[in-house]
C-alpha cells in the first residue's frame, strides 16, 4: 500500500482512538458525570393560576380565592430520612405516616402516580405545617410544596349555584388532556359551566433541582417556562342579597323560589332548600362533609330548581287559557258554569265554591278547575282536529314552545327535562281508545305533567313578556368575553302577544280582585303583582304549595316561581314568600304593614312539625 | 436475470451490512430521543421517528435508482450536477427559509430541501472527474488553479448561506488531494492550522505560543540538523529566562506569553545569523513560517472577536473548559458531556435515558443524537458507533485503492474523507473535542435531507465498486 494511504488511514484510526479514549474517560474511568446527571433533575413546577373571581349582578364579590399548599413528593427521589422530624413536622403519627407511604406506594403499583413526576403527599397544609415544613423540608429528600388556590365564600350561600371544586376524576384526564391527576375541577354549578373561563391556564416552570431537592436556578435560563394566565372573572346575574333573603325565608322549608328578569332571561335567585354553605366544600373537611350531605334525608345536595320535577297545578291554568284563546276556542267573554266541579255523565272532576258563571278573567282569580275543563276538551276536540291524537299533539306543541318537555337550556349540565306526554303514552295506556276527557287533568296541571321551578318560572316571565322569552341564564359577563349567543337570542311562542293582555289581567285580579281572589296575601303596596296560586296534588302527603307571579303589571322587573313541599295551599307559603322576594328585590324593604308576614314566613317550620 | 446477478455479487456487502446497521442503530436511538416515558405512546405518526422511518424508505429507492444507473453516467454528468448545485446554493441565499441562523434551505410545501448535500455529491464527482485526467498534476499551476477554483465556489455560496459548518466539511477535501499527490506539507500545515485555531479558543496564548513553536522544530527535524534546534532552543530558552527575570526583578506581573515572545525573538535572530553563515535553505521558510503562526494566532483571537457573529462566537465559545459555566454558552456540551458520562459502561438501557430526554439536552434527535447512544447504550454502544464508521472509512479508503479507475478512487477518498469529517466534528463536539458546529451525525441524525445525501454519497461509490476493475471515464 502507498505510503500516503496508510497517513490517511492513520488520521483516520488515531481520531477514532482519541474518541474511544476520551469516552472510556467520561463513560466508565470518572465518575463525576454520573454524579452531575444524578444532580441534574429538571423539575416541573406548576404554577396553578388563581381562579377567576365570581360576582353577582350588582358587583358584589362572591367567591374569590385562599392561598394553600400540597405537599408533593417525588417518588424517585426520596432518600432515607429522620421520620420523627417528618412526623413533628405534619403532626401525624407514625403510622399514619406509614399509611401515607403505603397509600403511594399503591398508587405508584397501579400507575396512578409517576415515580419521576410530583404527585400530592400530604394534601392542604395547615399554616402550622406549612411554617413548620417551610424550613425542614431541605432535610427531605423528594418533598417540596406546591401552591394552589382554593376557593373562599363571602356568603354562606347560593352553594347549588356556585358548585364547588374538586380533584379531576380519570374520566375527565382522558377527555380533556389539559388535567393530570391531583388538578382541580369545578364539579357542578357555575364552576363546572364556566370552567375553561375560571380556570386560567396552569403555569410551567422548570427548575434544576440537586440532589436535595434543592432548586438551583431555573433551566435553561427559563426558555422552557410558561407564565401561568389567571382564570377570567364572571359576573353572576342574581343578586347575592336577594339570594340570601330568599334562602332565609326557605329556612326549614322543602322547596324552591326561581326569580328571573324578563327582560333578560337572567335569573335572580335560584333557591334551593334545603340549602347548604359552599365553605363545607373547601379544604381537608370537604369529604367528610360532602357524605353527612349526602346521607341526609332532605337531600340538600339534590338543586331543586332544575331538579325536582312536580305538576304544575293551577299555575298552568294561564297556559291553556292562552292556547285556547290562539286556537280561537274560547274568548276573553267566555263564561262556563261550575257546579262545584265539572261533570260529564258519571265523571266528576271537583272545585271549590265560587259564583259561577265565570268569564276567563275570573276564571284565573278564581282557579276554577271546571272551566279549565272545558277549555281543554275545547282545544283538543276542535273540528280541524281529525283525532284526539292530532288534538293532544296541537295542544303538546304550544307547551314544548313555552320551554316544557325539554332542557331549557340553563348553564347547569344537570337541569333535567320534565315532562310533557305525546299521544303515543296514551295510546300505550288506553290501548288506543282516550278522549280529551281521559287526559282532562292535564287541564288544571295534574296527570302526567311535570316540570321543574325553572319552567315555571320561565312560564311567568313569558307572560311577562307577553310571548317571548330569553333562555333562562346564570351567566351575565364573562371577563374580556361575551356570554353564549344562545343567552342572547330570543325564543318566540306561538301565541299571539295580543292574546295575553286578558290573562295578565286575571292573574293581577288574583291577587287584587275584590271578589273571589286566590292570592290577596301577596298585596304589596305600590307594586301591582301578578300572580297565579297552585296547589301540586302530592299523593305521600300534604300538598305542594305553588304560586307563580311577575311584577310589576306594567315593565315587569321579576318573575317569579315558588314552591314549598307540603306547604299545602299556594296561598298558605308560596305566594307569601313570593311576594316578600318581590318586594324585597323592587323595593329593597318590607313594608312595616307586611312585617307580620314576614315573620311568619321566616319562622313557618314545615320540616321538624311534622316529625 | 444475470445482469442484477452479477451486480448483487459484485456489490461489497460489507459496506452495505454496516450501513443497514448504523442507519438502523440510528433510528432506534431518534424513537428514544423522542419518547416521553411519561406518556408513552408506541408509536406516534407525527413523531420524528415515523417520518424518519419514511425517509429510510425513500433512501432505499435511492439505492435503486443508483445501482439501476451506469456508472459512466457519474462521470459524464458530473460537471452537470455540479452546475446545477452551485447554481442552487446560489439560490437558496436568496430564496431559502432561515433556520438556526442560516439560510441553506429550500422549502417547498411540506418538504424542506438542503442542497448543500446535493453540493458535496457533486463536487466530490467533479473533483474527481478533473483530477483523474492522465496529465493531471498538483505541480502544474493551472490544475492547481482549475481545483481550486472547483473547490472554492460552493464553499463561497455556502459561507453566504451562513453556514459556516457546511462550509468546513470541504476543508477535508485536503485528504484525497493529498492522496493524489498534494504536498505533504500542506497537510501538515493544514492540520497545524485547524490545531492552532482550535487551541486558540481553548488555552492561553502562551501553551499556543510554545506549541507553535515546537511544531515549527518537528517541521525543521525533517530537512536540518539536531545541533541547530538545540542551539535554538537554548537561545530561545535564554530569551524566556531574561524576560521572566527581568519583570521579576522589575515587579511586575508575570506574562508568559510575553516571554515565549521573547524567547521567539531569539530563536528567529540565531535562526536567521545561523541562515545567512550556512546558507541553510530551509532555514527562511521555518522562520516565516513561525512567525506567520504567531501571526495567525493573535489574528484568529480578532477573527473570533471581531467577525464571527454572537451565534458562531458561542458555539465557538463552547470548548472544552472555555466556559465552566453549566448554563451559559458551555451549556450544551455540559449537558451532552453529563448525558453521555452518565451511561456507564453498558448504559442506562434503552428508552431508560433521562438526560436525553425533557430538553436537557438540545436538539437531542439531530446534531446531539450521540447522547442517547452515550446515555442509554454506554460506553458498549459508543465504541461500537466509533469503531463502526472507523472501520467503514478505512474500509472505503481500501475499496479505493482497489480501483481500477482513478475517478472512482479519488471519489472514494472523497466519501470517506466527508465522513470523516463528520464523524470527527459531531461526535468530537457531544464529548468536548471539537467546537459546537451544527452538522449531522452521518446516518444517525434525524433528517431526510442529510440521510439521503450520505446514502447517495455512498452508495454512487459502491456503484462505481462493482465496475472496479473497469477504466470508467
Ligand atoms: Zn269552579
Amino acid at each position: 500500500m502507498n505510503r500516503r494511504t496508510i497517513v490517511v488511514a492513520l488520521i483516520f484510526i488515531s481520531v477514532g482512538i482519541a474518541f474511544l479514549i476520551k469516552l472510556f474517560i467520561l463513560q466508565v474511568y470518572d465518575p463525576s458525570y454520573k454524579y452531575s446527571a444524578e444532580s441534574n433533575t429538571r423539575r416541573e413546577i406548576i404554577n396553578y393560576p388563581a381562579r377567576g373571581l365570581v360576582f353577582d349582578r350588582n358587583g358584589k364579590l362572591i367567591v374569590s380565592n385562599q392561598a394553600n399548599y400540597d405537599l408533593m413528593v417525588v417518588p424517585r427521589e426520596l432518600k432515607k430520612m429522620d421520620t420523627l422530624s417528618f412526623c413533628r413536622g405534619l403532626n401525624i403519627s407514625k403510622d399514619e405516616l406509614k399509611e401515607l407511604f403505603r397509600e403511594m406506594r399503591s398508587k405508584l403499583k397501579r400507575r396512578k402516580i409517576s415515580s419521576i413526576k410530583p404527585s400530592v403527599f400530604y394534601k392542604q397544609l395547615s399554616a402550622e405545617q406549612y411554617g413548620y415544613l417551610q424550613e425542614k423540608l431541605y432535610k427531605f429528600d423528594g418533598f417540596f410544596v406546591q401552591r394552589r388556590t382554593l376557593r373562599k365564600y363571602e356568603y354562606p350561600n347560593a352553594g347549588h349555584i356556585l358548585g364547588y371544586i374538586g380533584e379531576v376524576g380519570q374520566s375527565t384526564i382522558n377527555e380533556d388532556d389539559y388535567y393530570i391527576t391531583g388538578d382541580y375541577h369545578g364539579i357542578n354549578g357555575i364552576e363546572s359551566t364556566y370552567e375553561k373561563f375560571l380556570r386560567g391556564k396552569k403555569g410551567y416552570e422548570y427548575v434544576l433541582v440537586d440532589v436535595h431537592g434543592r432548586e438551583k436556578g431555573a433551566f435553561r435560563d427559563g426558555h422552557f417556562d410558561i407564565p401561568a394566565e389567571a382564570g377570567k372573572d364572571i359576573s353572576l346575574s342574581i343578586d347575592i342579597e336577594l339570594q340570601k333573603y330568599g334562602e332565609e325565608l326557605m329556612a326549614n322549608k322543602i322547596g324552591s323560589i326561581v326569580a328571573i328578569e324578563p327582560a333578560t332571561g337572567e335569573i335572580l335567585t335560584m333557591i334551593s332548600a334545603p340549602t347548604y354553605d359552599p365553605s363545607l366544600f373547601v379544604g381537608k373537611k370537604r369529604a367528610a362533609n360532602f357524605a353527612t350531605l349526602n346521607q341526609d334525608t332532605l337531600m340538600p345536595l339534590f338543586n331543586r330548581p332544575i331538579m325536582a320535577l312536580y305538576p304544575p297545578g293551577s299555575t298552568f291554568k294561564p297556559l291553556n287559557a292562552l292556547i285556547g284563546l290562539q286556537e280561537g276556542v274560547i274568548t276573553p267573554e267566555s263564561k262556563y258554569e261550575c257546579y262545584m266541579g265539572y261533570s260529564v255523565g258519571s265523571f266528576h272532576l271537583g272545585c271549590h265554591s265560587h259564583y259561577s258563571p265565570l268569564d276567563l278573567r275570573h276564571s284565573i282569580s278564581n282557579s276554577c278547575n271546571a272551566y279549565y275543563c272545558h277549555v281543554f276538551r275545547n282545544i283538543i276536540d276542535q273540528s280541524k282536529n281529525s283525532s284526539v291524537q292530532d288534538g293532544f299533539e296541537l295542544w303538546k306543541n304550544y307547551l314544548v314552545r313555552f320551554g316544557f318537555g325539554y332542557k331549557l337550556g340553563v348553564d347547569f349540565a344537570n337541569e333535567k327535562r320534565g315532562f310533557v306526554p305525546n299521544h303515543k303514552t296514551y295510546d300505550k295506556i288506553y290501548n288506543k281508545s282516550w278522549s280529551s276527557l281521559t287526559v282532562v287533568s292535564l287541564a288544571i296541571g295534574q296527570g302526567e305533567l311535570l316540570a321543574t321551578p325553572m319552567q315555571i318560572a320561565n312560564l311567568g316571565a313569558t307572560i311577562a313578556n307577553k310571548g317571548r322569552f330569553y333562555t333562562p341564564h346564570i351567566i351575565k359577563g364573562i371577563e374580556n368575553d361575551t356570554i353564549p349567543s344562545k343567552y342572547k337570542t330570543i325564543r318566540e311562542t306561538n301565541v299571539d302577544s295580543t292574546h295575553f293582555r286578558p290573562i295578565i289581567e286575571g292573574m293581577e285580579l288574583a291577587v287584587w280582585g275584590s271578589d273571589g281572589n286566590t292570592a290577596g296575601i301577596a298585596r304589596i303596596p305600590d307594586i301591582r303583582i301578578c300572580g297565579k296560586t297552585g296547589t301540586a296534588e302530592n299523593p305521600h302527603g300534604e300538598d305542594h304549595s305553588v304560586f307563580v307571579a311577575f311584577a310589576p303589571k306594567e315593565d315587569p322587573k321579576i318573575a317569579i316561581a315558588v314552591y314549598v313541599e307540603n306547604g299545602g295551599y299556594g296561598s298558605r307559603y308560596a305566594a307569601p314568600i313570593a311576594s316578600l322576594m318581590v318586594e324585597k328585590y323592587l323595593k329593597n324593604e318590607i313594608h312595616p304593614t307586611r312585617k307580620w308576614l314576614e315573620k311568619r314566613m321566616l319562622e313557618g317550620d314545615l320540616i321538624h312539625a311534622s316529625e | 436475470m444475470p445482469q442484477n446477478n452479477s451486480l448483487l455479487k459484485s456489490v461489497d456487502w460489507v459496506v452495505v451490512i454496516v450501513y443497514v446497521t448504523l442507519v438502523a442503530f440510528g433510528w432506534f436511538n431518534i424513537y428514544a430521543a423522542n419518547y416521553n416515558p411519561e406518556n408513552p405512546v408506541l408509536f406516534d405518526v407525527g413523531r420524528e421517528y415515523a417520518k424518519q422511518l419514511l425517509w429510510i424508505a425513500l433512501s432505499g429507492v435511492i439505492i435503486w435508482v443508483i445501482f439501476m444507473t451506469d456508472s459512466k453516467f457519474y462521470v459524464a454528468f458530473s460537471y452537470f450536477l455540479y452546475g446545477l448545485s452551485v447554481f442552487l446554493l446560489f439560490s437558496v441565499i436568496f430564496l431559502g427559509k432561515e433556520i438556526n441562523g442560516a439560510k441553506s434551505w429550500f422549502e417547498i410545501g411540506p418538504v424542506r430541501f438542503q442542497p448543500v448535500e446535493l453540493a458535496k455529491v457533486a463536487t466530490a464527482l467533479t473533483l474527481a472527474r478533473i483530477m483523474s485526467r492522465y496529465d493531471f498534476s498538483f505541480k502544474k499551476t493551472s490544475n492547481l488553479m482549475r481545483v481550486g477554483l472547483i473547490w472554492m465556489l460552493p464553499v463561497i455560496c455556502i459561507l453566504l448561506q451562513n453556514d459556516t459548518g457546511s462550509a468546513l466539511v470541504f476543508f477535508i477535501m485536503v485528504l484525497p488531494f493529498y492522496r493524489e499527490g498534494l504536498s505533504g506539507n500542506v497537510l501538515v500545515f493544514a492540520l497545524i492550522g485547524a490545531v492552532v485555531s482550535v487551541l486558540t479558543l481553548v488555552y492561553p496564548n502562551v501553551i499556543i505560543l510554545a506549541i507553535i513553536i515546537a511544531s515549527c522544530f518537528v517541521f525543521l527535524a525533517f530537512k536540518i540538523q539536531y545541533k541547530f534546534i538545540g542551539y535554538a532552543l537554548f537561545f530561545g530558552i535564554i530569551g524566556f529566562s531574561v524576560s521572566y527575570i527581568a519583570f521579576k526583578v522589575l515587579g511586575k506581573d508575570i506574562r508568559l506569553d510575553l516571554f515565549t515572545l521573547v524567547g521567539a525573538i531569539f530563536i528567529s535572530i540565531y535562526l536567521a545569523i545561523s541562515g545567512l553563515n550556512k546558507r541553510l535553505k530551509a532555514i527562511l521558510p521555518a522562520i516565516v513560517f513561525m512567525w506567520g503562526a504567531i501571526a495567525f494566532t493573535i489574528s484568529t483571537d480578532y477573527f473570533v472577536e471581531e467577525i464571527l457573529s454572537e451565534y458562531q462566537r458561542n458555539r465557538i465559545n463552547v470548548l472544552l473548559g472555555f466556559k465552566d459555566d453549566p448554563l451559559g454558552a458551555g451549556y450544551n456540551v455540559n449537558q451532552s458531556k453529563i448525558a453521555i458520562g452518565s451511561g456507564g459502561f453498558l448504559g442506562k438501557g434503552y428508552l431508560d435515558g433521562t438526560q436525553t430526554k425533557f430538553d436537557f439536552v438540545p436538539e437531542q434527535s439531530t446534531d446531539f443524537i450521540f447522547c442517547t447512544v452515550g446515555e442509554e447504550w454506554g460506553f458498549a454502544g459508543t465504541a461500537l458507533v466509533v469503531g463502526l464508521f472507523v472501520f467503514l472509512m478505512i474500509r472505503l479508503v481500501i475499496l479505493a485503492e482497489k480501483q481500477h479507475s482513478v475517478f472512482s478512487r479519488i471519489y472514494g477518498y472523497c466519501v470517506a474523507s466527508i465522513f470523516f469529517f463528520h464523524f470527527s466534528i459531531n461526535i468530537g463536539m457531544t464529548i468536548g473535542l471539537a467546537p459546537v458546529i451544527g452538522i449531522p451525525l452521518p446516518f444517525f441524525s434525524y433528517g431526510g435531507s442529510s440521510l439521503w445525501g450520505f446514502t447517495t454519497l455512498l452508495f454512487i461509490f459502491l456503484k462505481l465498486d462493482t465496475n472496479r476493475s473497469e477504466l470508467i471515464r
